[in-house]
C-alpha cells in the first residue's frame, strides 16, 4: 500500500494549509483517501504553521498531528534557519529512507549533527527554487507552495497533475470553502491582480507544471 | 423576519437510521454533528459556546435560522446553560446542548443532577484539555468525571459516529423505560475541526417529536406540579425518609442505565466492536485511540502478527459482560488512552478481576494535545525484535 504522512512547515501568509487542502482534496478526488489536520497558533505573517497530511491508495484510520512523518516539505528557509517551527529540529521524527523537499534557491549548509543524523536517516534531501517557478510561472511568489505541491506530486506519484487540477478549480472556483479572514483577504487580492478567477487557476496551474517538471527531470523520487 | 419552515418528513427511527439510503459526504466533525441535529427534530438547544470548544453550536444556530431547529438561545454560562435545558426537558420538548473541556467543567454541578431529575436531553461533548498547563488542544479526561454523574455516556470514534450516535442518542434517551441524559462524546478537534467520510440519510427526513406522555416522569403540564423534587417535599430535610429517597433515585438511574443497553445493542449495533476475535494480544480502546489502534493492527498484521481490538463505544452503561467474553483468549492487553488518568484502564481492570489472568499494560497515555503516534501503540506491543510483548 503506498501511504505517506506529509508533514509541511512554513511561515504565515505562505499558503501552506492551503496547500495541504489542495494535496488533500486532489487525493480524494483521484479516489484514494487522505486526512489533514493543520496547525498553527495565531494567525499572522511570518508566524510558524504547520499542516499534516496522510495520503495513501488504500484506508486511513489514524487521525490527529504526524509525528513520525515519512515526507517533510518546508516551504520557507527560515523554518531552519530561523527555528520558525513547532517541531524543532526540523526533520524530528523523521522516518528511515525518507523524503525532505525544501524551498530554496540554494542549498542550506546543515551543521555538522544535522548532516550525520540525516545520513544516518539515509534521508534524501530535495532543494527547489520554488519561489523563482512562481514568479516566473505566475508572475507572484504568492504561487510559492503551488510549486511545493506540483514537485512532491511528481516525487511521490500522487495525486497526478489532472487531479490536482481539480483541487485547484475547486479551491478557487468552488462553493462552500470556509477561509479565514486572512486567506480570504488574500484571495480577494489575487483575484483583483488576476483579474478572472479562471486565469487564477490557469497561473496555479503553470507553476505546478513547472515544479512537476523541474522535479521529474533531476529524477526526485521517494524510492 | 418570517422564517419559511423546511419540509421534512417524519420517519421512524429505524427507517433513518437503518433503512433510508446514504449519500457519502466528507465533513468534519462539527458538520457531522449538526447534520445529525437538523434530522433529529429538535425543539430547543442552548449552549454557551465557550472557546476552545468548535463550530458544533454555532451550526445548531445556523440551523435555527433555517427552521430546522424551533428555538435556540445563548445562556449566560454553562451553569445557566444546563440548568435551562434541564428545565426545557421537564416541559417534554426535544433538548440538545454541547460543551467540551473547561466549559464542561464549569457545568458539572448541573450535569451530575440531570439523571436523577430523568431529564432525557443529549448532551455533545469535544473532549479538550481541563487541567494545567493551559492547553486548547483535545484531551478527554473531562470524561473521567462523566463516568460518575448517572449520565449514559457514547464515546465515538470518527465523524460518522458523531452523526450515529448522536441521532441513536435522542431516541434511547427518550425511550420510557430509559428517561434519561445521553451525552455523546468525541475527541475534539482531531474529529470536530478534521474532515472524514460520513454517510447520511437525506435530510428531507426526520425522527419523530419527543413523545413525553409515554416517558418514566411525567413533564410539566397543568396535573403535574413543576419538576419531582418540589413535589417530593421530604427530600429537602435530612431524615430517614431523605435518604431512603436518595438512595431510590439513585438506585433508579442505576436500574434505568440496565435497561438501555438492549436499545444500545439495536441502535449503535452493541457496547462493543471486535476486531480480530479471539486474539492473544489485544488492544482495548474508545473514541479516537481506536482510529490509531486500527492502523496499528494493520500494520501488525503486515508484521506478521494478529492483534485483538476491541472498540469500546458505550462508557456507561459500560460492557462488563461483552468484555468478559471479548477477552476469554487474551494474554495481554493495552488500552491506548488520550488522558492522564487512565479511566479506561481501571474501568477494564474491574471489570475482569476475577475473570481474565491476561496481564493489563498501564498505557500507552498521551495527554495534552498530542495525538497518540502508531508508532508508540506499537511500542507497546512489540519489544525491539519484533515479537509480541
Amino acid at each position: 500500500m503506498k501511504r505517506f504522512n506529509i508533514r509541511m512547515a512554513g511561515v504565515g501568509g505562505q499558503g501552506v494549509v492551503t496547500a495541504s487542502h489542495v494535496l488533500s482534496n486532489g487525493v480524494i478526488l483521484s479516489g484514494s483517501e487522505s486526512t489533514i489536520v493543520p496547525f498553527f497558533g495565531s494567525e499572522k505573517r511570518m508566524a510558524p504553521v504547520e499542516s499534516y497530511v496522510r495520503i495513501a491508495d488504500g484506508k486511513l484510520y489514524e487521525i490527529g498531528e504526524i509525528i513520525y512523518p515519512n515526507v517533510i516539505v518546508i516551504f520557507h528557509a527560515q523554518v531552519i534557519t530561523h527555528g520558525k517551527s513547532y517541531t524543532m529540529p526540523f526533520y524530528s521524527g523523521l522516518k528511515d529512507n525518507s523524503v525532505i523537499l525544501i524551498n530554496a534557491a540554494k542549498p542550506i549548509i546543515f551543521g555538522a549533527d544535522e548532516q550525520r543524523e540525516l545520513k544516518e536517516k539515509n534521508a534524501k534531501v530535495y532543494f527547489l527554487p520554488a519561489t523563482q517557478i512562481a514568479l516566473e510561472s505566475a508572475g507572484t511568489e504568492v504561487a510559492t507552495n503551488m510549486a511545493m505541491l506540483g514537485a512532491l506530486s511528481s516525487i511521490l506519484g500522487m495525486p497526478g497533475l489532472d487531479s490536482l487540477e481539480l483541487a485547484v478549480k475547486e479551491r478557487f472556483l468552488g462553493k462552500g470553502l470556509v477561509a479565514s479572514g486572512g486567506t480570504a483577504s488574500l484571495d480577494k487580492a489575487m483575484e483583483k491582480k488576476f483579474g478572472q478567477k479562471s486565469e487564477l487557476v490557469g497561473k496555479n496551474m503553470a507553476v505546478i507544471k513547472a515544479a512537476y517538471d523541474y522535479a521529474t527531470n533531476l529524477q526526485w523520487s521517494f524510492l | 423576519m418570517e422564517i419559511v419552515k423546511p419540509q421534512q418528513t417524519v420517519v421512524t427511527p429505524e427507517h433513518l437510521l437503518f433503512e433510508a439510503p446514504r449519500k457519502r459526504a466528507y465533513i468534519t466533525g462539527s458538520e457531522a454533528a449538526s447534520e445529525a441535529i437538523k434530522r433529529a427534530n429538535v425543539d430547543i438547544a442552548i449552549a454557551y459556546p465557550i472557546t476552545p470548544q468548535s463550530e458544533t453550536m454555532q451550526r445548531v444556530g445556523d440551523l435555527f435560522g433555517q427552521g430546522y431547529v424551533r428555538d435556540y438561545y445563548r445562556a449566560e454560562d454553562e451553569v445557566g446553560a444546563f440548568s435551562a435545558i434541564s428545565g426545557a426537558s421537564r416541559t417534554g420538548v426535544r433538548c440538545m446542548t454541547a460543551s467540551s473541556g473547561p466549559g464542561l467543567m464549569r457545568g458539572l454541578e448541573v450535569i451530575a443532577s440531570w439523571p436523577g431529575h430523568r431529564v432525557p436531553v443529549v448532551f455533545l461533548i469535544m473532549c479538550r484539555v481541563i487541567n494545567a498547563p493551559l492547553s486548547i488542544q483535545p484531551d478527554n479526561l473531562e470524561l473521567d468525571y462523566m463516568l460518575s454523574t448517572g449520565n449514559i455516556v457514547f464515546h465515538a470514534e470518527n465523524q460518522q459516529d458523531f452523526f450515529d450516535y448522536t441521532l441513536a442518542g435522542f431516541v434511547i434517551s427518550e425511550k420510557c423505560e430509559v428517561t434519561l441524559p445521553v451525552a455523546v462524546a468525541v475527541d475534539g478537534f482531531f474529529v470536530t475541526h478534521a474532515r472524514g467520510w460520513v454517510e447520511m440519510p437525506s435530510s428531507d427526513l426526520k425522527l419523530p417529536p419527543r413523545d413525553c406522555y409515554r416517558e418514566a416522569v411525567p413533564m410539566i403540564d397543568n396535573e403535574n406540579p413543576p419538576i419531582r423534587i418540589a413535589r417530593d417535599a421530604p427530600i429537602q430535610k435530612s431524615n430517614f425518609i431523605s435518604y431512603q429517597m436518595h438512595a431510590s433515585w439513585q438506585q433508579e438511574i442505576h436500574a434505568a442505565q440496565e435497561r438501555s443497553r438492549r436499545w444500545i445493542y439495536k441502535y449503535l449495533g452493541g457496547l462493543i466492536e471486535v476486531v480480530n476475535p479471539g486474539a492473544e494480544t489485544v488492544i482495548v480502546a474508545s473514541g479516537s485511540a481506536v482510529s490509531q489502534s486500527r492502523e496499528a493492527v494493520r500494520q501488525a498484521e503486515e508484521m506478521g502478527h494478529r492483534i485483538g481490538l476491541i472498540k469500546v463505544k458505550s462508557l456507561r452503561p459500560f460492557p462488563v459482560e461483552e468484555l468478559r467474553e471479548a477477552c476469554k483468549s487474551a494474554k495481554r492487553i493495552i488500552v491506548p488512552e488520550f488522558n492522564c488518568a487512565g479511566w479506561l484502564n481501571r474501568e477494564l481492570r474491574a471489570t475482569l478481576y476475577n475473570h481474565s489472568d491476561a496481564e493489563i499494560a498501564p498505557g500507552p497515555r498521551v495527554f495534552g494535545g498530542i495525538t497518540m503516534p502508531t508508532e508508540l501503540i506499537l511500542q507497546w506491543l512489540f519489544d525491539k525484535t519484533g515479537n509480541c510483548r
